[in-house]
């Protein structure tokens, strides 16, 4: 039992940092009907930023955040311009997922010459300390972790419902056409979600360095557990982004502690397939209707 | 509406004829070895047109069908020992059969999804193909991976048993191609692909036929991932089950054109002569990745629709200003690319 809760606390630690992951890539899909593959790259790519600008310059991870997500909202909103606006509003969804996908390779590709494929790691010199809770080892950087991605999907869920920017994104993704005739000027609104949504991946990945290795190809394995999530959740609910990756984190630590580690990574897409049978339009999505 | 006319038969035996010829006029063995990737990635491009191309399902989990293909392969070596020679071809087909019909329960619950969810799900789906290469240690070896024994082919022409086999399988694959495009189902699929909720109120069934082209593609996709595992004689699950597999084809077909039955093959052709220079060239595979997205890029924005029907679109606006209608064998029968 003890075992039990144990993994369960680590669960929910693990799942807040890919809630905070998945939110910009749910947040993508609801505004602009673009699926980024590249959000697991960004996020490797924020780790290895946040890395650099801790061993060379000596920055907290912390505090590198707040660095990087500005530019990381500028990187977003160009990318937009570039290749997401171009593609025609009938096949965004589809070819999104191409060109992005093919923007995860070129980052994958630059992250490879600049950093080699070695695994790297950020260590600041609390990485080891934990806590202990009632006979429960509470490691203080995934806390810490946990804590700034609340704070961060906070402050995201607030930018949502108390600004003019997220008014205009919240009517968008509830009916582009309306917002349009209404006066929201859906290129902006877009090139600026994005510009959020990468915000929020490379602040995810500096947290993210702090608690696993990574290397240039370690975006597979992330964009692929985000994927998921956001499908589990529903696509464009930020809600179901949250409670799925919550449930992803909990259910794969409570596996690993309990039956096998090997195992523990496919009780997701188990849970992800079953969902799916009952429900294809996952948690808190909406049925999609019409046209492919 | 399947009619065999002359000029398209003689089309696809000469193509055939051509493609199987290339290794006896051109004998080096680096040279053969590039054709063989060629002709893998025209018929995977054209195995995934059958789904992704002709009913609008983007799926990005091919490379899973196509680790199953390999490791059906090598697994047949390892514990049944079916012998080497020409025998492993020969098993070819009843791979393919069997990863078709493996499929069928994942893919049943998958084209429940649509649209992006169901691009998502597929590629979940390679990810758990990796996964289970990996777990399913006693089958496939782990990390480790599969060794299979050295083909007793001579030196000289190595290449060119797997190379003919290769071909074979793209023959196949572009035949199929043609039979579903001409077809009942072909129309089904077309149908799902213009508005897949009318399909369905004019009585299409539309989830027997969207199976029916899963189970055409994976088959396919299998049978090259066999071909290249007996050549490769080496696999292991990262390489096996690879995701550059899957966006290769899927490139290859928006390239040349989805949904059209030459166009897959023809961005083979352009494309993989032109990575395997670039990854010669470049050597160091991390740039080789780097050209990779930007040539993708390129396409994915300048050429959405591919170049078929690009051309397509030229022909019909010159003959429409020039008043003439002509037949033209089985292009003119070619179905429409999208719209």
């Amino acid at each position: 039992m003890h075992l039990v809760v144990q993994a369960i606390i680590l669960g929910l630690l693990t799942g807040g940092v890919y809630a905070l992951m998945a939110s910009g890539l749910t947040l993508a899909f609801g505004v602009m009907r673009v699926i980024n593959v590249a959000q697991g790259a960004m996020i490797v790519a924020g780790a290895y930023v946040s890395y650099t600008l801790f061993t060379d310059f000596h920055i907290d991870p912390f505090v590198s955040i707040v660095l990087m997500a500005p530019a990381a909202f500028a990187v977003g909103v160009l990318l937009q311009l570039v290749f997401l606006r171009p593609l025609r509003s009938d096949e965004r969804e589809e070819l999104s997922l191409l060109v992005t996908w093919a923007i995860a390779l070129g980052i994958e590709g630059v992250l490879s010459v600049i950093y080699t494929t070695t695994y790297r790691a950020t260590l600041p010199g609390y990485v080891n300390d934990s806590l202990t809770v009632a006979g429960y080892r509470i490691a203080v950087v995934r806390l810490v972790a946990f804590g700034i991605s609340g704070v961060i999907l906070l402050l995201l869920y607030l930018v949502l419902h108390r600004t003019r920017l997220g008014r205009s994104i919240r009517a968008t993704v509830q009916n582009p056409t309306a917002a349009r005739l209404l006066g929201v000027d859906a290129e902006r609104v877009s090139a600026y979600g994005f510009g959020l949504s990468v915000a929020t991946a490379t602040a995810a990945g500096a947290v993210f360095g702090m608690v696993e290795p990574f290397n240039p190809g370690s975006h597979y394995d992330l964009i692929s557990r985000l994927l998921t999530i956001v499908v589990l959740g529903g696509l464009g609910s930020l809600t179901g982004a949250v409670l799925a990756a919550l449930v992803m984190g909990v259910s794969e630590a409570v596996l690993a502690a309990t039956i096998s580690p090997t195992w523990s990574s496919l009780v997701f897409f188990v849970i992800l397939i079953g969902v799916l049978v009952v429900r294809p339009q996952g948690l808190m999505g909406a049925t999609e209707r019409g046209r492919l | 509406m399947r009619t065999v006319t002359v000029p398209g038969l003689a089309r696809g035996l000469g193509f055939t004829a051509l493609f199987a010829a290339f290794p006896f006029v051109f004998t080096e063995s680096w040279v053969v070895n590039i054709g063989i990737f060629t002709v893998m990635y025209a018929a995977l491009a054209t195995a995934w047109n059958v789904l992704g191309g002709f009913s609008g399902y983007l799926s990005l989990g091919n490379a899973a069908f196509f680790g199953m293909g390999a490791y059906g392969e090598a697994i047949l070596f390892q514990h049944i020992s079916i012998g080497s020679g020409y025998r492993p071809f020969w098993v070819l087909p009843l791979i393919g059969l069997g990863v078709a019909v493996a499929v069928l329960p994942v893919a049943w619950v998958a084209v429940r999804t649509r649209a992006a969810t169901f691009a998502i799900v597929t590629i979940s789906m390679l990810f758990i193909a990796q996964q289970l290469a990996f777990n399913l240690h006693s089958l496939t070896n782990g990390a480790q991976g599969l060794v299979m024994p050295l083909p007793p082919f001579p030196n000289t022409t190595f290449e060119r048993p797997f190379y003919l086999a290769m071909v074979a399988v793209l023959a196949l694959s572009v035949l199929l191609s043609w039979y579903v495009a001409t077809g009942r189902l072909g129309l089904m699929l077309f149908a799902i692909r213009d508005d897949e909720d009318r399909a369905r109120g004019l009585g299409v069934h539309t989830t027997y036929a969207k199976l029916f082209a899963v189970a055409i593609s994976a088959g396919l996709t299998a049978m090259a991932g066999g071909v290249w595992a007996y050549y490769i004689g080496f696999i292991y699950p990262q390489f096996a089950v690879d995701p550059l597999v899957t966006i290769g084809a899927v490139l290859m077909a928006f390239l040349g054109g989805r949904g059209t039955i030459w166009g897959p093959t023809l961005g083979a052709l352009i494309l993989v002569p032109a990575q395997q220079y670039l990854a010669f060239s470049e050597g160091a595979s991390e740039l080789y990745l780097v050209a990779y997205a930007a040539i993708f890029l390129g396409v994915m924005l300048l050429m959405p629709r591919g170049i078929l029907p690009s051309i397509a679109d030229l022909v019909a606006a010159r003959r429409s200003s020039n008043g003439a209608h002509r037949a033209d064998g089985p292009r003119a029968e070619m179905p429409e690319a999208v719209t």
